[in-house]
């Protein structure tokens, strides 16, 4: 048996039934990334140390019949934008090269404190601008399937992690589609969470109104088992309502007969591949074989979506990127000692290309007498794309779309255009603006590479699209397909 | 919407990053294009509709105004670059 295939679920049913430790797992995953993470790059920083002396302590905790979490002694990576303490947590940008934060995210805490095992930092897009994972301040991370290829991003690493088996699961955050769309391009399951659902606390923000959490797992089930353990209200996020969590595990298990799932036009546009075309299709026809009814449907502001959140995004990025100053933490150019030029040196050498892109297209936006034209606009106009699905939702359980209009492209491909990598994001960003939850899951292949299918649900209704998804993928086995990486 | 040289680097010089010449032309060609695109946004009528800030409807979370100790004050202070005695030390301003 391959213990780092295992699903994070079958480990904690492997654990708990004593079949294995979780040191023979922990060590077993490090010596994968060993293996193969000199081509994959999906890791900044590994805990090797804590994250085997975690599981040494979960071990002797399970030999003498503790109770623990269910997330003790499971190896899980994390993107690099969660703070944890004493790891050095880098945003993927230079600025915070060195920072070793002194305290964790919420997300982090909860994980630390049912005994998980934190196995190390994954790479990402410069604090998750980006869709490639070419955007990373220090080296961009390859897809797992063609290492020629972007895994996708800006949750990069952490997809080509679990795709690659270098941990049994493992945490993004999702933007505009950042979740969604490499787990797409990696053959992982991805789950974006609506927006609140997970506390942000201690993540680093990019865009605040958008910013979500959640995992990227082998298959729906786990991702379900995930998100319960870490949704909820969280006093240090002002923005988690005390919105009821549900029993995703149970939830799942039960059919779909009679979903009602809806084919939005305007995802089926020119531009989208043939072949992930036919895939999103004969995923429909799928839960149609299943019980569900599939019905057209229409969303009509979805191709403004993408205007809008791009000037949404920059703006508050303008304003969130403000804060590394070179005053209070990360780096710190001081050869002069004029207020001014410390500013200007520490964020001119510190931020990459795309970021200093989008903090100039929202200070442009922000502008004094831009705004209403700009940043207002935009605000409406994600209202009109927020009343379209829910509308749709009024009397539709799922929407069902295609993740990206195209599979993993090259290394290289979009760098000196960054428009094109913008448009990337077509299908993921409606439902970032209207702040609705999306699953995405492996549905097929094009040309050898994964392609994924998205399934959006309503506000905090996280156990139907799971519930969806976990039966597709029990009548399919496209998220069982493993790459091998050369 | 062309972005000529020279506000792209008065925009710069707002987001307080320098820019070399190569920079600034680069900019001013990405950042035309996009906001070309962004142009998109004018095509429709939005007379009336509110706008979306805040998508599940919370409004202003509210706790009492008491002080809880986070326990790693000299640890946020000391990552600062330069401190001493427990402050941040800042360049002279005045």
């Amino acid at each position: 048996m391959d213990l780092n295939k295992l699903t994070a679920l079958e480990t904690f049913e492997g654990l708990r039934d004593k079949k294995f430790s979780s040191e023979e797992i922990t060590k077993k995953y490090l010596e994968q990334i060993k293996s193969f993470d000199s081509k994959v790059g999906a890791f900044i920083t590994l805990n090797e140390t804590e994250a085997l002396s975690q599981a040494k302590l979960v071990d002797a905790k399970i030999k003498h019949n503790e109770s623990l979490s269910p997330l003790a002694g499971i190896p899980v990576a994390i993107k690099d934008l969660f703070c944890t303490k004493g790891i050095k947590s880098t945003g993927a940008s230079k600025i915070l090269e060195n920072y070793v934060p002194p305290y964790d995210a919420s997300v982090v805490k909860t994980i630390r404190e049912s005994k998980g095992v934190i196995i190390g930092k994954t790479n990402l897009d410069e604090f998750a601008m980006g869709g490639s994972g070419e955007n990373s301040g220090f080296f961009p991370t390859h897809n797992p399937w063609d290492i020629s290829r972007v895994p996708g991003g800006s949750s990069s690493g952490s997809a080509a992690a679990v795709a690659a088996d270098m941990c049994a699961y493992s945490l993004g955050t999702d933007t505009g589609g950042s979740i969604r769309q490499p787990a797409s391009f990696c053959n992982a399951t991805g789950l974006k969470p609506t927006y609140g659902r997970v506390s942000r606390y201690g993540v680093m923000a990019m865009t605040s109104s958008l910013d979500t959490i959640g995992p990227i797992t082998k298959n729906v089930e786990d991702a379900a088992f995930i998100l319960q353990q870490i949704a909820g209200r969280d006093e240090k996020d002002s923005t988690t309502p005390a919105e009821k969590v549900d029993d995703y595990l149970q939830e799942i298990k039960k059919d779909i007969k009679g979903l009602r799932i809806g084919l939005p036009k305007e995802y089926f546009i020119e531009g989208v591949d043939e072949e992930v075309r036919n895939i999103i299709l004969s995923a429909a026809k799928k839960f149609e074989e299943m019980g569900a009814e599939v019905i057209d449907v229409s969303l009509p502001h979805t191709d403004l979506a993408v205007a809008a959140y791009y000037i949404i995004c920059p703006s508050e990025v303008s304003s969130n990127m403000a804060r590394y100053d070179g005053i209070r933490y990360g780096l710190s150019k001081r050869d002069s000692r004029e207020l001014l030029d410390l500013y200007l040196d520490t964020k001119t050498s510190g931020f990459g290309a795309e970021v200093k892109r989008r903090i100039m297209i929202g200070t442009y936006a922000l502008s004094s007498g831009y705004y209403d034209a700009y940043y207002k606009k935009a605000m409406q106009v994600r209202t009109l794309v927020k009343q379209d699905f829910d509308k749709t939702f009024e009397d539709i359980d799922v929407i069902l779309t295609p993740v990206s209009p195209t599979p993993a492209w090259k290394l290289g491909e979009n760098t000196n255009n960054p428009l094109k990598d913008y448009l990337a994001d077509i299908f993921t960003i409606p439902a970032s603006l209207a702040g609705i939850c999306g699953l995405s899951l492996p549905a097929g292949f094009a040309g050898g590479l994964p392609v994924g299918i998205q399934l959006l649900g309503k506000r905090f209704d996280e156990k139907t699209i799971l519930r969806a998804g976990y039966q597709y993928q029990q009548v399919t086995s496209w998220h069982n397909k493993k790459p091998d990486i050369k | 919407m062309k972005l000529s040289k020279a506000e792209v680097e008065h925009i710069a010089k707002l987001a307080r990053l320098n820019l070399t010449d190569q920079d600034a032309n680069l900019y001013s060609q990405q950042l035309s294009d996009i906001l070309d695109y962004v142009e998109k946004l004018q095509t429709i009528n939005t007379d009336g509709v509110e706008e979306t800030s805040q998508v599940t409807g919370l409004v202003n979370v509210m706790r009492d105004d008491e002080i809880q100790e986070s326990g790693i004050s000299n640890e946020l202070v000391g990552s600062a670059p330069e401190n001493s005695n427990g402050y941040v030390k800042v360049p002279k301003i005045l």
